[in-house]
């Protein structure tokens, strides 16, 4: 399927939908245990990263923590 | 409060702007801010203020000037390594306008002292460098509503965002919780291009301008991040959350209070 991840054109080979635990792993997202998703538009909570699913043409945003400053 | 004539002067090229004129620039003059954090973010951020003429500007920081601060701390000098960095940055604010009321407070933020310092201000600027402030800040400007603008910098990223408290999301509506200590490296540990401190604090203090001329659009549910190496800019929607532990429908954090969890020792004055 293919996504907009951050942006820019991406895909993953799975045509069904797929969970974003999945998906973290798929495109190997770093901090992915603390990364914040968006998945079209909506912020999505920690615990629905089994359940919630991702589909083709779906926009996901991975936003990062950055604690710097000085 | 008419402007003399050294003020039109200094203040020329604001006051030819319609968005500005000589009103906007007795807004500005009139203006309070609260920079907290006198370091890479804070040096633009002060730098500038100082210059458009911001009435009061009160920065906070406990920290002193090292000499691996100058590769991106614009405010402070070689000959300013060992003292105070607010008070370095007064100077220099001062240098620039003599004008100014410029509060320094030689302290680190912490839950005792954060709600009656941004009580002065009108506006708040995170120039801070750790996320056990990054949240406490937050908290405070939620819970006081006072508008502030988040900076964060890594490496050649960066990220910055405004707060309109209960009107636009804050930085829990996106992070709830402050990641564990020590899984996000730092600038310290993973280093930082010395310019992207200049760009995102920049972009912030255009941000507090703005507010205090009550002009154009602020960074209102929109995460700008930039990245140095690529040269991009790129704009996140972001909504506000009703799970949000401060700012939603049932908030779980109703005051103040250090993240000890997130604090690093640098934070507990080590």
């Amino acid at each position: 399927m293919n996504l907009t991840v951050n942006g820019k054109s991406a895909s993953i080979a799975e045509e069904t939908p797929v969970s974003i635990t999945y998906l973290l792993e798929a495109l190997k997202v770093e901090q992915r245990e603390y990364v914040t998703v968006e998945l079209n538009g909506d912020i999505m909570d920690r615990g629905d990263f089994d359940g919630a699913t991702v589909k083709d043409g779906d926009n996901v945003e991975f936003l990062y923590f950055m604690g710097g400053g000085r | 409060m008419k402007l003399t004539e050294e003020q039109i002067n200094r203040y020329s090229r604001h006051i030819l702007l319609k968005e500005v004129g000589g009103k906007g620039q007795q807004k500005l003059m009139n203006g309070r801010v609260l920079i907290i954090g006198a370091g890479g973010l804070g040096s633009p951020i002060a730098l500038y203020l100082a210059a458009a003429g911001v009435g009061t500007i009160g920065i906070a920081d406990a920290d002193q000037v090292d000499l691996s601060n100058l590769q991106r701390q614009v405010i402070h000098s070689t000959p300013d390594v060992g003292r105070a960095k607010v008070i370095s940055a007064k100077e220099k604010m001062l240098a620039i306008n003599p004008e100014l009321n410029v509060v320094t407070y030689e302290t680190w933020v912490n839950a005792d002292n954060i709600l009656s310092m941004v009580a002065d201000y009108d506006f708040v600027i995170d120039g801070t460098d750790n996320f056990a402030a990054k949240f406490l800040i937050n908290d405070a400007c939620v819970l006081a509503g006072k508008p502030y603008s988040h900076g964060g910098i890594l490496q050649f990223d960066g990220q910055t965002f405004t707060v309109a408290p209960g009107q636009s999301p804050c930085y829990r509506c996106i992070f709830p919780e402050p990641p564990p200590k020590d899984v996000i490296p730092t600038c310290s540990r993973a280093g930082v291009i010395g310019v992207l401190p200049g760009v995102i604090g920049t972009l912030q203090a255009t941000e507090a301008i703005k507010f205090l001329l009550g002009t154009g659009d602020l960074l209102h549910g929109r995460l700008l991040t930039y990245n140095a190496l690529r040269m991009r800019f790129r704009e996140v929607p972001i909504k506000k959350s009703p799970k949000c532990p401060i700012c939603g429908d049932n908030p779980t954090i109703t005051e103040v209070k250090d993240e000890v969890d997130a604090m690093t020792v640098c934070d507990l004055g080590h």
